[in-house]
């Protein structure tokens, strides 16, 4: 059914907004925890568990995000697990920005010196007390920039998500483009949103950073 | 489980997965020599332009790193033919990425020349270089050589990234997966396939772009 663009079709797509963030907070709930992991295991003494930490960092980093999407799209059915959609890609989006994630936290805590520890254990701080007092206040001042920086990268790859269905702003857009044969305003307009969503956040990764090193 | 993996059947259809390959490599040297040279123009407009130029490739910059490749594709694949521009859809997919990667790499170059300590510069002068001789040899050179890394990692993430190219149905490596798929059903073998296809090639062009590291140092 072909029909006119038209004052709702920027509503819908507006609408359509909120998935887009909701897929976003999803993965990184999930990226989170296990980029939690990936940090821990990349920086601790264990060699097994470094060697690990890298491995997982290269294959995500190796991948394009649309194969991880269909693997785990495709995968899951295959072991007998029936998952939605939006899960499939939960996933996938998870396992990837903790390949990200993982790898600048582990950065962020490699670089606090050593005597840094030294001094705090000579304090007579045990090692919980060291990371919860001295150690991750400092690393977080430091991740948090490329942090934010990282989220508008998965803002913007959440779009991928509509390759498998799932209906956010990009499948919505290509959704009204085919419904009104007017595909290049709809796209520009999509566009637009995602700008309005990631421009504030780009900025205020940019005064972190800027903040940091004058700070530094 | 009870499933059984069938690789064979993908494997039948190597000759697409081959020319998928070849067209992958492909849009990637093009981007990455068309995505350097705009960035390498843009990130001087940045920095030594007039007012209005560092406003143009500001405005440029972050209009693309703040919105998708996807839907950047899509206004390139959408966009040409409605200004009368009416291009094969390779050419089209090149163009999208190129200008794609044109903006990370212009910020990348750009951090590089602001690194590049003022006294050198005036160093430079005070010995009589000519204006073009400072940029070549004290600015952009060390420039490059700084940045590096940053920015043949994001040359791999290019690479990684031709694979969006598919959703616009340029026939490269992803999109031949697709194309398999369709035939076959082997869904998850072909994209294990795939994946690892791509893992390989960011691993060869990691050692590639080592080996150009230690050539181009060497030399000098």
């Amino acid at each position: 059914m072909i029909r006119e663009l038209s004052w709702v079709d920027p509503l819908y797509l507006i609408l359509a907004l909120r998935w887009t963030v909701a897929i976003t907070l999803l993965a990184l709930a999930g990226g989170t925890s296990l980029g939690l992991v990936v940090a821990a295991c990349g920086s601790s003494g264990n060699t097994a568990a470094r060697l690990a930490a890298r491995g997982y960092v290269g294959l995500v980093q190796g991948i394009p995000l649309l194969a991880w999407l269909f693997l785990f799209f495709f995968g899951f059915p295959i072991f007998g697990i029936d998952v939605p959609g939006w899960l499939a890609a939960t996933v996938a989006f998870s396992v990837y920005s903790a390949g990200f994630l993982g790898e600048i936290w582990r950065g962020a805590l490699i670089s606090i010196p050593k005597t840094q520890w030294e001094a705090s254990a000579s304090m007579g701080l045990s090692y919980l007390e060291q990371l919860r007092h001295v150690i991750i206040p400092q690393a977080v001042r430091i991740a948090t920039p490329p942090t934010v920086g990282f989220i508008v990268q998965l803002i913007k790859n959440t779009s991928l998500a509509s390759v498998i269905g799932f209906v956010e702003l990009t499948r919505e857009g290509q959704m009204t483009a085919a419904a009104t044969l007017a595909p290049l305003p709809v796209y520009l307009m999509v566009g637009a949103l995602y700008f309005a969503l990631c421009y504030p956040l780009t900025t205020y990764s940019r005064f972190l950073e800027r903040r940091l090193h004058g700070a530094g | 489980m009870g499933y059984s993996f069938h690789f064979r059947d993908v494997f039948a259809a190597q000759d697409a997965l081959l020319s998928g390959l070849a067209l992958t490599l492909q849009l990637t040297a093009t981007t990455i020599v068309a995505g350097f040279v705009i960035g390498l123009a843009v990130a001087a407009a940045a920095v030594y332009g007039p007012r209005w130029a560092r406003a143009a490739a500001h405005a440029y910059v972050e209009m693309i790193r703040n919105t998708p490749l996807l839907v950047q594709l899509f206004v390139v694949f959408f966009g040409l033919p409605s200004i009368g521009i009416k291009l094969d859809v390779i050419p089209v997919a090149t163009i999208g990425l190129a200008i794609n990667l044109g903006a990370y790499a212009s910020e990348i170059i750009r951090a590089g020349i602001e690194s590049i300590p003022k006294s050198q510069v005036e160093a430079a002068v005070a010995l009589g270089l000519t204006g073009r001789q400072v940029f070549r040899h004290i600015i952009l050179v060390p420039a490059l050589k700084n940045v590096y890394p940053s920015l043949t990692s994001q040359f791999i993430l290019l690479m990684l990234a031709t694979s969006v190219a598919s959703q616009i149905a340029a026939p490269e490596l992803f999109y031949a997966g697709s194309i398999i798929q369709s035939r076959t059903y082997r869904d998850f073998e072909v994209y294990t396939i795939i994946a690892v296809a791509y893992l390989a090639l960011a691993l060869l062009l990691r050692v590639v772009f080592a080996l150009c590291y230690r050539l181009l140092v060497r030399r000098r």
